[in-house]
This record gives structure tokens, sequence and C-alpha cells, in this order.
């Protein structure tokens, strides 16, 4: 897949906040590509830093050190005002909990048309209504929804609100923060068929940012695992899931239900403890230990991660 | 089973009354719960399995009330209660209740350790030096380290899988009898939720409880459950036990839910979904509740709601499919391979 392009290239990053005493380091040492057309998942506990990172490629949160590219340019940091609003057009974010991501003063017509009138995209009101109600026709809704507020609508459908908001502007590269763990279970099933179909009709990419892993596996091409701002492992979904390595990545996996009374029964649980880490003097790197299979580990550990390999 | 259940709900009615119109959240639920086992009972959010499970510990809204039915614990019609003196005799001392969200359901201007302490003083007349000893105990047992600093602190120093614990703690520090969790891990990230279950499951072991499981995860179902129950529009529409309701579920809407679950979905094609909306609770609902989003609604379930039938002792759902004269259905063809899909995943 040499010559996939890649559309987000992450190098180095370190995302802090605070200074002086308080200074808290929230990403460190971040590598990864987006290439164009996947969906890439982080996923990682609260507090890990992965919607930092999302958010930080969105230049929501300032970065400290490192790049971000896109499309081959520098996004993150000091950039030109032309460039500043075309990322901001192109990258588009999904929010979390559509219960507070909506403006709850503003009718639906003005929150999903917001993007246009910042943008002058639009020559007269009329084709921006027009725009607006594709866009609904386009997520599920109904045309009529855009005179009324948010408060009037369930949680999945203000998801779908938020989801129009973002397609609008015709983005190439769309952020989902964890978008369906405020919804209920039939209702993921939904929004999730939802933006793979939007996938494929509109030929997007995704940043995926979830904590459960059943979904990420459903939707994701690859995932990277993220442990205390730091990314442990990164593979294509099958084979994270199939031969992970990182014992993080291990006990990740072992925590997620599985909706199968017999298999759950037996399930023995496993926990992490990043004391088992001995990086006093070998250092851990970033690694390739398999083509497309990244891991974060020093020399002694991937020797052992190599025995596990061939072991099979 | 010959068993005695230890608490019996009976065609439990209630009634919520809303701006002079009411609407019945709960139609005609019969539960029994038996000693020592865990229940789940699953379902979309308005499906009532918080409403019903709330009338075991009179904790319903002041606009709400049972209407009919009956709720026989050791011997007592609770369903009869009004008074808040009857309640409290059993509210948290026997039935005990854990709450989904852990940062709302603490006070977060009271020390944690005081806050469990009250709870011991309230039920078992324990006070003073004694009922802290108890609670530095009761910490150390949900998995708090160092639960003498920990008793002076505030719910804001913890963090939320830890104020889970204390929740649990409260509710488990008068060795109730039973305990409900509604939703207890919801707001909690994978590793911490599992952790919790372990933690639920080794206090129920210790303390010989009974647990009720308020959830909407088929996966942690799986992972507790003695029995299932599937909930929808205020009726229990499948009850049996674990591998029954997995392997052999009879009802569309089990099926449906147990679908929807992206575990048994195939990359590249779409998660079959739930189409439409529970019906409205202030309307009276003809025939089968399901009807108008099943997919495999007969005529009679738009006229006539169906019975419950036995499919084995323990096992029963109330669906005109199973009834001798309905015709064949296929079930979806991923609960099918549910078995052995599970399997070959490992």
């Amino acid at each position: 897949m040499a010559e996939r392009e890649k559309l987000i290239e992450v190098k180095d990053l370190q995302i802090t906040f605070g200074e002086g005493r308080k200074k808290f380091v929230a990403v460190d040492d971040v590598n990864f590509d987006i290439y164009r057309g996947e969906t890439f998942s982080i996923v990682g506990e609260s507090g890990s830093g992965k919607t930092t990172i999302g958010r930080a490629i969105v230049r929501i949160n300032p970065t400290t050190r490192g790049e971000i590219l896109y499309k081959g340019r520098k996004i993150n940091g000091k950039i030109s005002k032309e460039l500043d609003r075309e990322v901001i057009k192109n990258c588009q974010m999904i929010f979390q909990d559509p219960m507070a991501s909506l403006n709850e003063r503003a009718k639906v017509e003005y929150i999903i048309s917001e993007g246009l009138i910042n943008f002058n995209i639009c020559k007269s009101p009329q084709e921006r209504s027009e725009l607006v109600q594709k866009a609904l026709r386009e997520v599920g809704l109904l045309p009529e929804f855009a005179s009324r507020f948010p408060h009037e609508f369930s949680g999945g459908q203000r998801q779908r609100i938020g989801i129009a908001r973002a397609l609008i502007m015709q983005p190439e590269f769309v952020v989902a923060d964890e978008p369906i763990s405020a919804l209920d279970v039939s209702i993921r099933a939904q929004v999730l068929n939802l933006l793979n179909q939007l996938k494929k009709s509109r030929g997007l990419t995704y940043l995926f940012i979830a904590h459960d892993l059943s979904v990420v596996r459903f939707i994701s091409d690859r995932i990277a695992v993220i442990h205390k701002g730091r990314i442990v492992e990164l593979a294509e979904a099958e084979e994270l899931f199939l031969h992970p390595l990182h014992p993080y990545t291990k006990a990740l996996l072992s925590a997620v239900p599985i909706p199968d009374p017999e298999i759950e029964k037996k399930k023995k649980l496993l926990v992490y403890n990043p004391s088992m880490h001995d990086y006093s003097s070998d250092k851990p790197v970033w690694n390739e230990i398999l083509p497309g299979h990244f891991i974060y580990a020093n020399q002694k550990e991937l020797d052992g991660y190599r025995k596990e390999i061939r072991k099979g | 089973m010959a068993k005695e259940p230890i608490l019996s709900a009976k065609d439990i009615e209630i009634c919520f009354h809303l701006r002079g119109r009411s609407l019945k959240p709960i139609r005609k639920c019969s539960l029994d719960l038996y000693e020592g086992e865990t229940l789940a009972i699953v379902g979309e959010s308005g499906s009532g399995k918080s409403v019903f499970t709330k009338s075991f510990i009179g904790m319903l809204d002041a606009n709400g009330e049972i209407i009919s039915g009956s709720i026989l614990y050791e011997g007592v019609d609770i369903a009869k209660y009004k008074k808040e003196a009857d309640w409290v005799k059993i509210r948290g001392k026997k039935i005990a209740m854990v709450f989904q969200d852990p940062m709302t359901s603490l006070n977060p201007l009271k020390k944690v350790g005081k806050q469990i302490q009250e709870s011991i003083e309230l039920h078992q007349g324990i006070k003073g030096e004694e009922a802290k000893k108890l609670t530095l105990e009761m910490l150390k047992k949900v998995g708090i380290p160092d639960p003498e600093r920990r008793y002076n602190q505030y719910p804001h120093e913890f963090s939320g899988g830890m104020r889970q614990r204390v929740v649990i703690a409260i509710a488990v520090a008068c060795h109730p009898q039973i305990l409900i969790c509604d939703e207890p891990t919801t707001a909690l990230d994978v590793t911490i939720q599992a952790q919790i279950l372990q933690l639920i499951r080794d206090l129920q072991k210790e303390f010989h409880m009974t647990v009720i499981y308020i959830t909407h995860d088929l996966g942690v179902v799986a992972n507790v459950a003695d029995r299932v129950a599937v909930m929808y529009a205020g009726e229990i529409v499948e009850i049996g036990k674990v591998d029954e309701v997995f392997y052999d579920a009879w009802h569309p809407y089990t099926w449906a839910l147990l679908s929807a679950l992206p575990q048994l979905g195939v990359k590249g094609e779409d998660l079959p979904t739930i189409d439409g909306t529970p019906p409205n609770l202030y309307n009276e609902i003809v025939g089968d509740a399901f009807a108008p989003r099943n997919k495999y609604a007969m005529k009679i379930d738009f006229v006539k709601a169906p019975p419950y039938f036995d499919i084995t002792e323990t096992h029963k759902a109330k669906t005109w499919l199973l009834d001798p004269r309905a015709p064949k259905m296929e079930r979806p063809k991923s609960i099918q391979a549910l078995r052995s899909k599970m399997k070959a995943k490992g």
C-alpha cells in the first residue's frame, strides 16, 4: 500500500497543557499517517489523550512539538490565513455528546448552515436553505426539521444534526469523537451505518475516536491503541484483534464484553500494569515489527514479541 | 423451579400523571426473583426497566404510582406501602440500589467516608468510632487503596471508577439482601467496567446478595447474568436463563437487539437496525407493542396482544410466533450463527 495518498501525517506530536510546575504532557511522541478513504481509529481509556489528538488536528488545541501535515502541508502552529480557512473547511468534527454540542437557542437551519455563512459559500439565502435541506435528507432527517430547535429531538436525531453540520461543508476529513457512546443500542447501529454509507458515497476519511473496541473493530480499517498519551500499538483492525502484542492492548481486548454467555463466563480478565516495563536503561522506541504493525517497545521486549509472532 | 422466590412482582401497572394526562410506563409486569441469582433486565431507554425496579424500593417520582398488582417481599405486599416510614425499613437496608452516574449520585459537599458512614449509622444503629471502623473496612472491600486517607476526601478527588466503588460501598454497607444496579458501568471505560463488574460479583458472593442488573449492553449481560429479562414498552417480552435467551431467543425484539450489536456485524455491510420509535405510552397500545417495528409481525400482532408461551420451564416469550398456528419463521442469520461465530472469533 505504498502508493496510497497520505491525507494526514502526524509526526512526533507533543501536546502539553499548563506551564511551569503545572505543566502536563497530555500527548507525547505520537506518530501516525491517515490514508485517504480509510477509517483510522484511536482507542484508549478516558484521559489517555485520544480526543486531544483529534482536536489538535482540527486546530482546536495548540501543539507544543512535532508536526501535523495535511496533504503534505504543515497545519499546526502558525500558518497562513488562507490555509487556516482551508483546514477549517475541509476538516470537520463530530462531537461526542449530542446534548451538549448543539446551540440550544438556534434553530436547526442556523446550526447546520453556520459554516456556510462564515465562508460565504452561498450566493443567496435560498441556495443556503436548499443545501440545508439536502444535508438533512442525507442524514435521514426530514427537511421540515430545519425550523425546529434542538430540544425537540431525540439523542439519535441530534447526533444526525451534528453529522449534517459537519458534512454540509463538503469536508474531506472528519474527526468523529465518540459519536455513538452517548446513544442507545438500537440507535448506535443506525448512526454507525450512516457513517459508513457517507464514507462510501462521499469518499470521506475518518479519524474515529472511541473507547469501545467492539465498535471500533466493526468500523475501522486501522486502529491505534493509546495509553497515557502514547500510542503503544498500531495495526490493521483484524490484525490487532487477532494478534495483539502489547500487554495494554491485550488487557483492553480482554475487557470488551462479548455478547455470548459461554465465552464471557469463562473469560479471564487481563490487567495491565505499566511498571512491568523496565525502561531504565533500554529505552523504548516506535517500531514496525511486522509490515503495517507498529509497537512501542524497547529492544528486549521486541525480541520477546518477535518470538511470540513466530510461535503464532 | 421449586425454589421460593424472595421477591415476587405480579401484574404491576405503574401510572405517571403528567400535565393532566397519564401515561403507563409499566403495563402488567410480573417477575420472580430467586435467592442468590443475578438477573439482568435489558431494553432500550424508555422501555421502563428503571421505573419497574424503582417501584421495588418505593422510589417512583412523586407523580407516579402503582395502580394495580402486588410485590410480595418477606410475606408482605410492599406495593401497598404508601408512607415513607414503611419504605425506610426496606430501602437501603434490605434492598439497595446503585445508580448509573457516579458523578451525580454522591454529595459533592460531604466527605466520602461520612457518606458511607451515614448509611451504616442510619440503618444499623451503630454510631461513632465503631461505624467509622466499619466504613474503613468497607472502603477496603470495594478496592479503594489507602482507606484512612480516602475517608477524609471529597468526591471530586476521586476518579469515575473510584466514585462508582464508593457508591457501591454505600449500597452494600448495610448488607442488603437484594442489590439493584441501574446501569452501573455505562458511564465508565471498558477496563474500569470490567473491574466494577468483577467487584460486584465478588461482593455478591461474600454477602450472599441477589443482584438485579439494569443495562442495555448485552455484552455485560452475557458476563454477569444467570437469567435475562428483555423489556419493551413496559412489558417483559422474553425471560429465561442467559443461555436460552442468547442461543435460543424467540421474541423478534430480542433478535433485533442482538443483531444490532456491532460485535456481530460483518465489516462493510450495514448493521441491522430497529427502525421506528417505541410506542407513545400516552396512548392505549393495541396488539403487540413491538408490531409496528417488527419485520416478522403477523396480522394478529396488530389486533391482539400475545400471551406468554412457555418454551422451557424457565424460558418464556410473549410473541405469537410461538403459537402452534404461526408459520415457521427463520431467525436473522447473524443470530443463528451466534454460537458458532462467537466461538470462532474466540
